[in-house]
């Protein structure tokens, strides 16, 4: 039976790396009905595997937790990745990004459920009227030059809780409007619907994102200006303060509905392997094209060299700025796809020891390689998370803390050996750089 | 007819940012918001406000004594030492071990049984002391030369990775059962902690007894490391300013090359930054784990982190301002502590940091450096 599950488990973890490769294969396929056919198909296939026929079924609901959490740090990877790969900004708070878009999530839909309309209405008015704030204090400030970091960011603050308590007030005014569609949920309104709640779980997801990217901006403003490894500690502070606040959710903050420490239970679990996949293939379609963009380049040249970037007249803030938003923002949704599949949020979940786990498997995967940042995504979870933790698991009490003592050690002699990560620049399929052909002139 | 104006006027460019004062005007609040939170909890219970004080100061020398590691070790080979914190913590656990598992602080009176108890003791936890910061110099060196040392010349964030690992390494390791332990272990003290409150007079509290309202309490600890705090201060400003191999050490900051060509072994020095500042990390494990009596492996990563903004805030590379900053990183935290609330504690820690480097860049006393990749 052990010789069995090891070989199905390595079998699990290459087909699902073929997998991948295939999925990015078929996606950069120039044929747009291929293209669409493939990715239906790609769903499809796993979604089979994932049916139950009478008692066989190929992955087991074990699996299937797997692969939603691979979908879920790829997006987290694939965002630290914009962010230190491709621009060169060390950063350890992604992981916080994740919890906090992940807290947001599971809060709009839990106070659903529970005839409560209030979090998804503050946050979505929320988010769109920071956003106007945001760009009107932009529009504002662009008229002067060379205005202190402290100053903009003093007046995006200001401007953002304005917004956020007019958020606020509206929702407290709205909320006795929806309150009889929705019901309580003993007696549950046609807006607590199985239809309704697949939407309001979309939005939620969106809006996580919208929110992570928000706080994002807020604090990268003044710390993207730091530098290389102070910009490391500062977002390391971050991930620190924002795990303190969730320990201190319903104390701190005003929440009673997170529980602080105890975890908060009672996240109705939406996420399907549809939402998942839908989510992923959509980070990497917007990660892609906007690295292989002119912003993307962008972004890489700041990497390369901020001063030759000045001189071409790149705004290295600006750009610095953007990534880490985007990047969060694909933090923000992957919190959103994972709280609504373990259905029970735990601050010890995103405790700054395990917001490491990005940042190893970015570097394993190769810095500023996107293909390189899934396969090491997939891979992590499925072999460490997966295979490792059963096989250690039946070697006695200790095995958490080997796996935590092998892969630094992995780390060390990846960092020594080949620091341009695994899979290096190499680019599989979808992810490649598109060739413009050239036009011969007759 | 630009130039014409400009020879009879003389030019008046304002060098000063537009709208700057937006800016200043909210850090100014927010510093006013402190001061006024300090001195209204001051004036309203004077004597909790000085015990404030004490605990700030028991915090704030133990994050000197690291933060002298961080800040050394930044100032010659520019690495965030991440695994820093790892070896205060391996300090603690090794006095751990020779107190509670060898006796180790007690083997004046095992050698000499007549001696004075007092004599003993001090002999004895000197020893568990001086073992510690032993072991932590060579385990500091070894992490140097195996992970530290291949990657001088790669990117800084490499080396920066690497010492995450690391790090990580030290504290996973040492939570495997055959090494420490994965569990808080209640530490067992070398010696006795002594309280005394300062009400009309200063008296020693008895055990059991709690002291009378609106006393002030300290303990022998507090003492303790205050002055071996001091007294490494006043042997490291000796050792760098006076002793040969602190000429090579500010020769090798300043730079490395030329102290080569200069022949200076660079590497060997390095290697002595590393050892120096493990072995007073070491002393600061032993010391923080007598005064706070609980060690488990991961112990060292906050402190590590806060002694590190500490060194930011007085001025990284300078071993004056680590020290003045961790006393002020003690005062903060004391204070939010007391005043604010215990668990944001960390928020300030890291909003000092923040601030500091937008504010002032270079710290308190610290000299504007060029920026090298």
């Amino acid at each position: 039976m052990d010789t069995f599950f090891l070989v199905a488990s390595l079998v699990k973890i290459i087909a699902i790396l073929a997998y991948i490769y295939g999925l990015l294969w078929v996606m950069g396929h120039a044929n747009r009905w291929v293209k669409i056919g493939g990715i239906v198909l790609a769903f499809a296939v796993v979604q089979l595997a994932l049916t139950p026929f009478g008692d066989f079924q190929i992955l087991t609901a074990f699996d299937q937790g797997l692969l939603y959490q691979a979908c879920a740090m790829t997006m987290v990877a694939l965002g630290l990745n914009l962010i230190y790969g491709f621009n060169g900004q060390f950063s350890l708070g992604q992981w916080g990004f994740y919890g906090i878009g992940a807290y947001c999530a599971a809060d709009i839909t839990y106070r659903w459920i529970n005839g409560d309309s209030r979090g998804l209405i503050v946050v979505a008015f929320g988010v769109v009227l920071v956003a106007l704030a945001i760009w009107g204090i932009g529009k504002f400030l662009s008229r002067y030059r060379g205005i202190p970091v402290m100053s903009s960011f003093t007046l995006y603050l200001l401007g953002t809780v304005a917004a956020a308590a007019v958020a606020v007030f509206i929702g407290n005014a709205l909320q006795p409007l929806l309150q009889p569609a929705l019901g309580t949920p003993e007696n549950p309104g046609w807006l607590n619907s199985e239809i309704a709640l697949q939407v309001v779980f979309f939005l939620a997801v969106i809006l996580a994102g919208a929110f992570a990217a928000i706080v994002s901006f807020l604090f990268g403003l003044p710390v993207l200006t730091l530098g290389s490894d102070y910009f490391g500690i500062a977002t390391l502070g971050f991930t620190i303060v924002i795990n303190t606040l969730m320990i201190n959710s319903d104390t701190i903050l005003p929440f009673p509905e997170m529980k602080g420490g105890r975890g908060m239970i009672g996240i109705p679990k939406l996420t399907t392997w549809f939402w998942a996949f839908a989510f992923m293939v959509l980070v990497i379609i917007v990660m892609r094209n906007f690295i292989h963009s002119s912003t993307g380049r962008t972004v890489m040249s700041v990497r390369e060299d901020e001063t030759a970037a000045r001189a071409m007249g790149i705004d290295i803030a600006g750009t610095k700025l953007l990534s880490f938003v985007v990047g969060s923002l694909f933090a923000g949704l992957a919190g959103g796809v994972y709280a609504h599949y373990i259905g029970f949020l735990s601050p010890g979940t995103f405790d700054f020891l395990v917001g490491f786990n990005p940042l190893i498997i970015v570097v394993f995967g190769g810095l500023g390689s996107m293909s390189g940042t899934v396969a090491a995504s997939f891979g992590w979870i499925f072999f460490l998370e997966g295979l490792l933790r059963v096989i250690l698991s039946q070697m006695g009490t200790e095995a958490p803390t080997w796996r935590f003592v092998l892969y630094p050690i992995a780390l060390l002699l990846l960092m020594l050996l080949r620091p341009q990560g695994l899979l290096g620049n190499t680019e599989w399929g979808f992810l490649k750089a598109k060739v413009i052909p050239l036009k011969v002139e007759k | 007819m630009q130039q014409a104006a400009s020879k009879t006027t003389p030019p008046t460019i304002s060098h000063r940012p537009p709208l700057a004062w937006i800016g200043q005007g909210f850090l100014l609040l927010l510093a006013a918001l402190a001061v006024f939170v300090i001195v209204k909890n001051m004036i309203d219970n004077p004597p909790l406000f000085i015990q404030m004080v004490i605990s700030g100061l028991q915090l704030g020398f133990v994050y000197a004594l690291i933060a002298l590691g961080y800040t050394m070790v930044y100032g010659i080979v520019k690495l965030i030492n991440f695994a820093h914190g790892d070896v205060f913590m391996v300090g603690a656990f090794i006095s751990f071990y020779s107190v509670a598992k060898f006796n180790l602080h007690q083997w004046p009176a095992m050698v000499f049984p007549g001696m004075d108890g007092l004599l003993v003791t001090i002999i004895g936890t000197t020893t568990v002391i001086l073992i510690s910061m032993v072991i932590c110099m060579a385990l500091a060196v070894t992490i140097e030369r195996v992970a530290y040392k291949p990657l001088r010349d790669a990117p800084r964030i490499a080396a920066l990775i690497t010492a995450i690992g690391v790090s990580f390494f030290l504290e996973f390791f040492g939570a495997l059962n055959f090494v420490f332990s994965p569990r808080f272990i209640p530490y067992q003290r070398p010696f006795d902690v002594v309280a005394w409150y300062i009400k009309d007079g200063i008296y020693q509290v008895q055990p059991g007894q709690a002291p009378p309202e609106g006393a002030i309490t300290f303990s022998n600890i507090v003492l303790i490391i205050m002055i071996a705090s001091i007294l490494v201060q006043i042997f490291l400003q000796f050792l760098v300013r006076k002793t040969k191999i602190g000429v090579a050490m500010r020769a090798t900051s300043y730079d490395k090359q030329a102290a080569r060509l200069m022949g200076i072994n660079v590497d060997q020095v390095i290697s002595f930054t590393f050892a120096i500042g493990a072995a007073f990390a070491a002393l600061g494990g032993v010391l923080y784990a007598i005064a706070y009596s609980s060690i488990w492996t991961q112990l060292g990563i906050l402190p590590g982190l806060k002694a590190f903004v500490a060194a930011v805030l007085g001025g990284i590379g300078s071993i004056p301002g680590a020290f003045v900053g961790a006393l002020i990183m003690g005062q903060a935290e004391a204070m939010t502590m007391g005043y604010i609330s215990t668990p944001m504690r960390d928020a300030v820690a890291f909003s000092i940091l923040i601030i500091v480097l937008l504010v002032r860049p270079t710290g308190i006393f610290g000299e504007p450096e060029k920026e090298k990749a």
